[in-house]
């Protein structure tokens, strides 16, 4: 099936890119990325093992350079002005206009600022695109002190390249344990414990009021709403991200948060589309958020498009819902739906806790139909196919827990906690 | 504070082990006849050094992934410190191969300089004075042990690394270098590799060549021991095993290549190149390195049966024939069993056997006794021991450490890597699975692979990981930050079949 109409997509981060490579796979139309930040696809994950000196940057592009030229997958790097739905028109900064047929927006997230004083002032950044690392690494050598505002997953990654580097890092968190908004409170527990038996200065239930500067704009320090004067070199902002839409706002686009999409990923305008981070589901799906700005739902959108591009109508429908992060050293998984703060009446929870080590498993469950809501897991590896599996078809907490051995993916020879896990499960007790 | 402190001690340690090395090569330049006292000095500041180094720079890190700076630092990131160090092992490969005499070598036994310092310990140990491979034995062995018990600091946190380092400690220590050692203390007539009971076709190439057939054979109930073990073991346990567990039972647990890689080479692991064009270059080279040394065999063999000393009573014509249908039967058990998975790799293996055949029909048609196409099958040998033996897997092999990462006689050179490679891809429970979903190709996994296998590749796209050269070291999982790989045994029917669950939106899966 040849078809010449341009599929032209804005963004090459994971999920422009999955979207360009399935499409490919069935379809030989013309296929052109656009991105302002890097001409290649690459892992934004992976940034903070530039800085950590873990990794090149070269080895963050999972495809070799090859690869675009011989799938015919044209890569511009250039910035998107705007475009003219009417013309199918996309209107570069440096390049001539793009004609297309398919045009889908797929420009990721940007970092929030709150508008604190002193939130422009230089040493002062969010961590999303690969300048910002370029300006870190620029920076680095001024730095002797920094101070990272906002306890989630970004911030913690911050701290942690920071901290590799030996600089001096306070850690201000807004609530009174490290990302508690999502992990139950012994699961935050053990990671406050880690971050400060990493030398990390961690400030829990702390807020910044400013941003402290010199008369250069530099950023030399921050007070917060107690009132407390922290001197520092730079000032980390990961209070999380929102869609990189702005450039949007005043377009044909329908806006709200992100690009308003509806469950084929189609935006208001005719074959315009939104993916990844920048969309927004104009209806949630059940138990999920509007805006998914994670790496496994962008790859699932990507592959959702590609089908409705390639003849084949598909509504983005992703399976049960996992995540999985890495606290400096304790790896995270999460499978199916486990709360923060859970309402008895829908979901029970019971956890095991290592006494010494930093392992701990956390199973939810319906207290109704004693059904697996979803589990936890830090310092022990799981095997996503099974809990796939038991969540998507149901199983009861009991059996899950009885044939969790099928479940587990630790490297052979893994000291098991299994059989104590086994020994003291009693689903009745939620902790 | 704390920090600048560590630092410092750090340093320091590794000062007195470069002191150590530094003190080991001082007979060289003023020619004197040095004490057991300087060897032990010396050999002490080394372990000194390493271990202090290793203690001081792991001991204040918590448990966990320890690659902070490998490539800002000048060792780890072919800068300055790494050239310096490739240059030093590729001068002491090149003067132990070609030129022992600059060490203080002498074949009457009265050495001096470097390899007289090793004459007390050799006399300790097997009665005899030292030669530049005793003096190169004791180092090489020295190396695994202190940069293995560096690399057991550095992975504390891992149960099966420390199994397989352990291991990989031991067989060097007790079966590569004592036990030969002592056995030859205990038999001094009976020749050396009558001793090395690891020793395993085709890494030892020389195994059926006549002087160390003859050695085993004249070694009485040492020898005979010896070549039963030897040809068990290529026969009958490395099969086995490689069926059970897949290749890394040898070339990650016990070969003594494979130790020193791991060990001493860990801080080069991420320097191998992960280009597909030098995945190319690699499986031709390995295979042809593996055809050569098939046919390098057979013709010594086949030569052998032709002289008047044949030991066996087997007959030119009877041995090629034998050979004919040996490959014939493992090139027809391939097509009928594994016709459906030949890809790249298993055609090549094809093409290798098929070429083999037809150089036993050119030996049988073409040559006379000692005569192989015009050249004399010894004539090849010799080659194949300089080029294979000595370039490839000392010099090139470790020399380039730094430059080229720590497994390139692993990957381009080993012909047992090859073989034990290609019953892996074809024949093997082993296998790395990948985790569903959770990949973030972020890389870690083929920046660490000191193979060069592009893990990424595969994790991203959830496709098991079944590769000929994969070694089984298990550092991919072990860096990988979201749980996504495991080194396992299973179903060898299965094992690349991927899971029929989605890797993204609940529908067919697309990836490929």
């Amino acid at each position: 099936m040849v078809d010449q109409a341009a599929l032209v997509i804005v963004g090459n981060g994971i999920a422009g890119t999955t979207l360009a490579r399935q499409v490919r796979k069935s379809s030989g139309r013309p296929i052109t990325i656009v991105s302002e930040e890097h001409p290649y696809f690459f892992s934004r994950t992976a940034l903070m093992y530039v800085y950590m000196g873990h990794m090149p940057f070269e080895q963050l592009e999972p495809y070799e350079r090859s690869f675009w030229e011989g799938n015919a997958i044209t890569c511009l790097q250039d910035r998107v002005i705007g475009f003219d739905a009417e013309q199918k028109q996309l209107f570069l900064s440096q390049g001539e206009p793009l004609a297309y047929s398919d045009l889908v927006w797929a420009v990721g997230s940007q970092p929030n600022r709150m508008g604190w004083p002193g939130e422009r002032a230089r040493r002062v950044q969010g961590l999303y695109h690969k300048q910002d690392l370029d300006q870190l690494e620029a920076w680095s050598p001024e730095i002797d002190q920094a101070v990272i505002v906002g306890g989630g997953l970004i911030g913690i990654e911050l701290a942690e390249m920071l901290h590799s580097r030996g600089k001096k890092v306070t850690f201000l968190v807004r609530e009174d344990s490290f990302w508690n908004t999502v992990l139950p409170s012994e699961d935050s527990a053990m990671l406050n414990q880690h971050i400060l038996n990493h030398g990390i200065d961690l400030r829990l239930g702390t807020e910044l009021e400013r941003i402290e500067t010199d008369a250069d704009g530099n950023a030399i320090g921050v007070i917060t709403t107690a009132g407390e004067a922290i001197s520092c070199q730079y000032v980390g902002l990961t209070v999380g991200v929102r869609p990189n839409i702005d450039f949007l706002k005043e377009t044909a686009l329908k806006t709200d948060r992100g690009l308003l999409v509806n469950r084929y990923l189609e935006t208001n305008l005719p074959q315009v589309y939104a993916l990844g981070d920048c969309a927004q589901q104009q209806e949630p799906l059940p138990g999920r958020g509007a805006v998914e700005a994670v790496w496994y739902t962008g790859r699932m959108m990507g592959e959702t498009l590609a089908q409705t591009l390639c003849g084949q109508p598909t509504a983005y429908q992703p399976g049960p819902w996992f995540n999985s992060a890495k606290f400096f050293d304790i790896e995270y998984q999460t499978y199916g739906q486990v709360s923060a703060q859970p309402n008895p009446s829908h979901e029970m929870q019971w956890h095991w806790q290592h006494p010494s080590e930093n392992r701990l498993l956390r199973f939810a469950y319906d207290p109704t139909t004693q059904h697996l809501l979803g589990v936890n897991s830090f310092g022990m590896r799981l095997r996503h196919e099974v809990l796939h599996h038991w969540l998507q078809e149901g199983i009861a907490i009991e059996a899950a827990v009885a044939q969790f051995a099928m479940a587990q993916f630790d490297p052979e020879f893994t000291r098991n906690d299994l059989p104590e896990i086994q020994r003291v499960f009693q689903p009745q007790n939620s902790h | 504070m704390s920090f600048l402190f560590n630092f410092q001690i750090k340093h320091f340690f590794s000062a007195l082990g470069w002191l150590g090395l530094l003190l080991l090569f001082v007979p060289l330049s003023f020619s004197i006849t040095a004490s057991i006292d300087a060897l032990w000095l010396s050999l002490g500041l080394m372990s000194l050094g390493v271990i202090g180094y290793s203690w001081t720079e792991y001991r204040n890190q918590l448990p966990g992934i320890k690659n902070n700076g490998v490539f800002t630092k000048s060792v780890s990131a072919r800068g300055l410190w790494g050239w310096g160090v490739g240059l030093l092992l590729t001068a002491f490969y090149i003067a132990i191969y070609f030129y022992p005499e600059i060490l203080g070598y002498r074949s009457d036994g009265n050495n001096v300089g470097v390899v007289a310092l090793f004459d007390p310990l050799s006399r300790g140990l097997n009665g005899n004075p030292a030669t530049q491979w005793f003096l190169y034995g004791t180092l090489y062995t020295l190396a695994i042990l202190l940069f293995g018990v560096k690399f057991l600091l550095k992975y504390r946190h891992s149960r099966y690394q420390t199994f397989r380092t352990l291991t990989a400690m031991f067989f060097q220590l007790g079966f590569a270098f004592l036990l030969p050692e002592l056995l030859t203390l205990l038999h001094p007539d009976i020749p050396y590799f009558a001793k090395d009971f690891k020793n395993m076709w085709p890494l030892n190439y020389y195994f059926f060549e006549e002087w160390h057939l003859e050695g085993m054979l004249n070694g009485g109930k040492l020898g005979a021991f010896t070549l039963g073990t030897g040809l068990v073991l290529i026969f009958v346990i490395s099969p086995l095993l490689t069926y059970r567990y897949g290749k890394r039972w040898y070339c990650s647990w016990v070969c003594g290549c494979g130790a020193l890689a791991e060990t001493a080479g860990d801080p080069f692991r991420q320097l191998s190149s992960k280009k597909m064009s030098v995945w190319k270059l690699e499986r031709w080279m390995v295979h042809g390195v593996l055809v050569f040394v098939t046919l390098t065999t057979l013709a010594v063999l086949w030569t052998l049966l032709g002289s008047p000393k044949n030991p066996t009573g087997i007959s030119q014509w009877a041995f090629s024939v034998g050979a004919i249908l040996f490959f014939s039967v493992v090139l027809g058990a391939i097509w009928f069993w594994k016709r459906q998975e030949l890809d790249a790799d298993a055609r090549y293996a094809l093409v290798g056997i098929g070429l083999i055949l037809l150089g036993i029909f050119c030996f049988q048609a073409f040559s006379n006794n000692n005569n192989l196409l015009g050249i004399s099958s010894y004539t090849v040998r010799k080659w194949y021991g300089f080029g294979v033996g000595a370039v490839f897997s000392g010099v090139l092999g470790v020399g380039f450490y730094p430059l080229l990462g720590s497994r390139v006689w692993c990957r381009f050179g080993c012909p047992m890597a090859a073989i034990l490679g290609l019953q892996q891809r074809l024949l093997s429970r082993f296998r790395i699975t990948t985790n569903g979903g959770q990949c973030i190709s972020c890389g870690n996994c083929s920046t660490y692979c000191e193979m060069g296998i592009d893990v990424r590749s595969y994790a991203q796209k959830g496709q098991n990981i079944v590769r000929s050269s994969c070694v089984g070291c298990g550092i991919c999982s072990e860096v990988c930050p979201r749980g996504v790989l495991k080194l396992e045994n299973g179903a060898v029917e299965k094992r690349t079949e991927r899971p029929d669950y989605p890797l993204g939106n609940l529908m067919d899966r697309l990836n490929d």
